[in-house]
C-alpha cells in the first residue's frame, strides 16, 4: 500500500495483500475472492485497501465499492469491540425491528450501520438470523436478545459499557 | 445479410435478423414498446422492466434483452402487460422526488412522459422514500439521487464508453443508490466532467452546475464590459431547444438572441480555433523538424486533458501546450482587445457558451489566467444559454439573423469544423500541408478523418514526409490509442482526441434528446452534417486565410509560437492522483 507521508513504514498486512493480488491477478472473477482474503487480513475493507485491490486487478474503485456494498459479508467499517447484529428481516420488521434500529442508532450516535467513534460498538443490520420465534431479535457478539422493545436498548448497552 | 427468423408480434408476421431483440423486431413492424433504461449499444441490461411483453412464457419478459426466435409469438399490448408496466412505473414514482415544476428536465423528461403515456394513477404514489444529499460540489456536474430512477444509463456510459468509471450502483435493495465510491463528492474522484452522464440520464437526476445567475448578475452591472463567445457546436444544436429539427444551423438567430440578452459584444470562438491551428500547427512542424516529442496530441478538449492527467501522467509531454480555443480567446480579449478598445481588463467579464460541461472545470484552473485575470469568467452550456433566452422572453424562432461583432468576428471554415470529431485534425492539415508544401492546396477536405468510427487514421504526403495522423473520440477510444502510444506502437505524428463520442456536437452541455430519438438516429452524424455545411458556406476555409486573425499576429503576437503567444496562448498540465488520500498517520 502506498503512502504519501514519505516514511518507510513496512506494513506486513499490505505485503500479505500484495501476495493475494499476485496470486489471483490473471484469473477471471478474481475480485470477490481477493476481497474475501483482504477482509480476513484487515477485518474490514477501508478505502486504501479497496484502492490497492482496484489498482492491482485493473478494475475501477467504483466497481470494487459497488461489489463490497452489495454483499452483506463485506464491511467497510472496522468492527467495534461489541458487534451488534440486528435482524431487519420480514418477521422482525413486522414486529417493530425498525423502531429498535432507530433507537440503537440514537443511543449509539450513528445515522446508519457503522462503528461508534470510541470503537466500542458496531451496528450491522442483517437479514434473518434464524431466531424468528424471538422477533424482533438482535445479537451482540453472539449473545441473543429477543422480543425487544425500544426501551430495552439503553439497559442492554449499559451492561457492556459497565463491563469496560 | 444475417439470417432471418419469422415471428408474430400482436398477430402481425415480422421478419427479423437472428440475434436481434423483440424490441428491435417490434420497431421493424412499427410497433412501439415503451422503454426507460434501454440505450442502444450502451445500456442493454433489462433493468427497469418497463418494456415487458408476453412471449408465452410463465412470466412477462423484458423485450429490450429478449432474443427473437423462429415462430415466437409476442403480445405487446394486453391488459396484463399494460398493468405490469403501470405497476413498475408507479413503484418508481413512489420513491421519486416529483417536483416537476422546478425540475430542469420538465417537458424533456422520459419519466414524466411515460407517466402521462401510461396513464398512471398517482394515488398509489405514497410509500417509503429515500432522502439523499445533493452533490453540487463539482464545478460541472450536479447529482441529485432523489430523482434517480436507477436505470444505470449514466453508469454504463461512464464505465463502458468513457472508461472513467467513477459512478456505480451501490448498496442493495431499498438502499440501492447510484453514487461514487464511499459516497465521495464527484469532485474528489477522477471524474473528467465530460457530462456524458447528463445527456444519458432520462430524468433530472444529473444536470450541469447552473451558472446563469452569475451571467445575469454581470449583465446587470453597468461597470462591466460583458462579452460572450460561442463555440462552433453550439450554433448547430441550440435550435433544438426551441423546436427546430436536429441539424438546423441557427448561427444568426443565436447571435441575435445573445445581443438581446444584453451582451456588449458577441464573438465567435471559431476565431480562436483558427488561432489554435496556427499555434498547434507551428508546434507540430517544429517538433517534426527538431525531433521533439511525437505524436503531438491535441489539447482543446478539457475532459480529455483531465483524463490524460489522471491516467497517462507519463505521457503529458505529448500534449500540445496550446490552451483550448475558449481560453485562448479569453486571453486575447483581456489583452489585445482590451488594449485596442481602451478597456480595463479588470472591468471586462468574459462569458463563453460551450457545448461542454468540462469547460466549467477548465475556467477554474488557476494557471489559466495569463493576464492576471481569469481568461474566461463564466462558462455556460448550450442548454443554459437557451434557458437564459427563454427566461428573457426572447422569441428565438422569429429572430432575424445577425452577425458576430468585429474586430474578432471572422472565422474560417477550419475553425467551424472544430465542433465535430476529426475537425481539429482536418483544420490543422489544411494549414500544415500548405506550409510544408509552400502552396495553396485546393484539395482541403480530408474525409478520412470525418465520420463516427471510434478511431480514424489518415496519411498525407508532403515533401520529404508521409504525415500520419490519428483521431479518437470518446475516452474509451482515446484509451486504446494512448495504450498504443505508451507501448511505443503508435507511429503517428499527430493525434486528435475529443472526450465526447462524436466530438463537441454531442458534448455533455448540448441539448438533450430523449432515448426515443437517440435509439433510432445517430445524433453525432446528424449534427456533424450541419457543421460541415457551415464550413462549405464560408469563403475562407483555411485558418491561415483568416485575415483578421493574421492581422492579430501582425499587430500583436508577431508570429505563431512567439514569446508573447506563449505567454498568452499556451499552458501546462499537472499530475493528478486518483482518489488522493490523507496520509496514513
Ligand atoms: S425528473 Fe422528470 S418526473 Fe422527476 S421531477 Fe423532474 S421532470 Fe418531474
Ligand atoms: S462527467 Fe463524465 S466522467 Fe464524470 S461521472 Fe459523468 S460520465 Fe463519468
Ligand atoms: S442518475 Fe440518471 S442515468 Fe444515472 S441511474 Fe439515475 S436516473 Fe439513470
Ligand atoms: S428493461 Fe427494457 S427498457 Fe428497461
Amino acid at each position: 500500500m502506498s503512502c504519501s507521508c514519505g516514511s518507510t513504514c513496512v506494513d506486513p498486512k499490505a505485503q500479505e495483500l500484495q501476495k493475494v493480488i499476485e496470486k489471483y491477478k490473471n484469473t477471471k472473477g478474481a475480485v470477490i475472492p481477493v476481497l474475501h482474503e483482504a477482509q480476513e487480513i484487515y477485518g474490514y475493507l477501508p478505502l486504501q485497501v479497496q484502492k490497492t485491490i482496484a489498482e492491482g486487478l485493473d478494475v475501477s474503485l467504483a466497481e470494487i465499492y459497488g461489489i463490497v456494498t452489495f454483499y452483506t459479508q463485506f464491511s467497510i467499517y472496522p468492527k467495534g469491540k461489541y458487534n451488534i447484529q440486528l435482524c431487519l428481516g420480514t418477521a422482525c420488521y413486522v414486529k417493530g425491528a425498525g423502531q429498535i434500529y432507530d433507537r440503537l442508532k440514537q443511543e449509539l450516535g450513528l445515522d446508519k450501520d457503522g462503528t461508534t467513534k470510541d470503537g466500542l460498538f458496531s451496528l450491522e443490520s442483517c437479514r434473518c438470523i434464524g431466531a424468528c420465534g424471538l422477533a424482533p431479535v438482535m445479537m451482540i457478539n453472539g449473545e441473543v436478545y429477543g422480543r425487544l422493545v425500544p426501551d430495552d436498548i439503553p439497559g442492554i448497552l449499559q451492561k457492556y459499557r459497565d463491563a469496560e | 445479410m444475417s439470417e432471418m427468423v419469422t415471428l408474430t408480434i400482436d398477430g402481425k408476421e415480422v421478419k427479423a435478423p437472428i440475434g436481434s431483440t423483440v424490441l428491435e423486431a417490434a420497431r421493424l413492424a412499427g410497433i412501439k414498446i415503451p422503454t426507460l433504461c434501454y440505450l442502444k449499444d450502451i445500456n442493454e441490461i433489462g433493468a427497469c422492466r418497463m418494456c415487458v411483453v408476453d412471449v408465452g412464457a410463465r412470466s412477462l419478459q423484458a423485450s429490450c434483452v429478449y432474443p427473437v426466435s423462429e415462430g415466437l409469438k409476442v403480445i405487446t399490448n394486453s391488459p396484463e402487460v399494460r398493468e405490469a408496466r403501470r405497476v413498475t412505473l408507479e413503484l418508481i414514482l413512489s420513491n421519486h422526488d416529483k417536483k416537476c415544476l422546478s425540475c430542469v428536465r420538465s417537458e424533456n423528461c422520459e419519466l414524466q412522459k411515460l407517466a402521462k403515456d401510461l396513464n398512471v394513477d398517482d394515488t398509489h404514489f405514497e410509500g417509503a422514500s429515500n432522502h439523499y444529499e445533493i452533490d453540487d460540489l463539482s464545478p460541472s456536474i450536479v447529482r441529485d439521487p432523489n430523482k434517480c430512477i436507477l436505470c444505470r444509463r449514466c453508469v454504463s456510459i461512464c464505465k463502458n464508453v468513457q472508461t472513467v468509471s467513477v459512478i456505480e450502483t451501490n448498496e442493495r435493495g431499498f438502499n440501492t443508490i447510484v453514487s461514487s465510491p464511499f459516497n465521495m463528492a464527484l469532485k474528489d474522484t477522477p471524474c473528467v466532467n465530460c457530462g456524458q452522464c447528463i445527456v444519458a440520464c432520462p430524468v433530472g437526476a444529473l444536470r450541469e452546475k447552473d451558472n446563469t445567475d452569475k451571467v445575469w448578475e454581470a449583465l446587470a452591472n453597468p461597470e462591466l464590459h460583458v462579452v460572450v463567445q460561442t463555440a462552433p457546436a453550439v450554433r448547430v444544436a441550440i435550435g433544438e431547444e426551441f423546436g427546430f429539427p436536429i441539424g438546423t444551423r441557427c448561427t444568426g438567430k443565436m447571435v441575435a438572441a445573445l445581443k438581446r440578452l444584453g451582451f456588449d459584444k458577441v464573438f465567435d470562438t471559431d476565431t480562436a480555433a483558427d488561432l489554435t491551428i496556427m499555434e498547434e500547427g507551428t508546434e507540430l512542424i517544429e517538433r517534426i523538424k527538431n525531433g521533439g516529442k511525437l505524436p503531438l496530441i491535441t489539447s482543446c478538449s478539457p475532459g480529455w486533458i483531465k483524463f490524460c492527467e489522471h491516467n497517462y501522467p507519463d505521457l503529458l509531454e505529448h500534449l500540445s501546450s496550446c490552451k483550448s480555443p475558449q481560453n485562448m480567446f479569453g486571453a486575447v480579449l483581456k489583452s489585445y482587445y482590451a488594449e485596442k478598445m481602451g478597456i480595463d481588463p479588470a472591468k471586462m467579464f468574459v462569458v463563453s457558451v460551450m457545448p461542454c460541461t468540462a469547460k466549467k472545470f477548465e475556467v477554474e484552473r488557476p494557471e489559466l489566467a495569463s493576464t492576471g485575470y481569469p481568461d474566461v469568467d463564466v462558462s455556460i452550456t448550450t442548454r443554459e444559454a437557451a434557458r437564459m433566452i427563454k427566461e428573457a422572453g426572447i422569441d428565438f424562432v422569429n429572430l432575424p439573423d445577425e452577425q458576430f461583432d468585429d474586430p474578432m468576428g471572422d472565422a474560417s471554415g477550419a475553425g467551424v469544423i472544430f465542433g465535430a470529431t476529426g475537425g481539429v485534425m482536418e483544420a490543422a492539415l489544411r494549414t500544415v500541408v500548405d506550409i510544408l508544401t509552400g502552396k495553396d492546396n485546393e484539395n482541403i477536405e480530408y474525409k478520412a478523418v470525418r465520420g463516427v468510427e471510434g478511431v480514424k487514421v489518415a496519411e498525407v504526403e508532403v515533401p520529404g514526409l508521409t504525415l500520419r495522423a490519428a483521431v479518437a473520440h470518446g475516452l474509451g477510444n482515446a484509451r486504446k490509442l494512448m495504450d498504443q502510444v505508451r507501448a511505443g506502437e503508435a507511429d503517428y505524428h499527430f493525434i486528435e482526441i475529443m472526450a465526447c463520442p462524436g466530438g463537441c456536437v454531442t458534448g455533455g452541455g448540448q441539448p438533450i434528446q430523449p432515448s426515443s430519438v437517440t435509439n433510432l438516429i445517430d445524433l453525432k452524424a446528424e449534427r456533424a452534417k450541419a457543421i460541415y455545411a457551415e464550413d462549405e458556406s464560408l469563403t475562407f476555409r483555411k485558418s491561415h486565410k483568416n485575415e483578421k486573425m493574421m492581422r492579430l499576429y501582425e499587430e500583436y503576437f508577431e508570429k505563431p509560437g512567439s514569446h508573447k503567444a506563449h505567454e498568452l496562448l499556451h499552458t501546462h498540465y499537472v499530475l493528478r492522483e486518483n482518489y488522493p488520500e490523507e496520509c496514513c498517520k
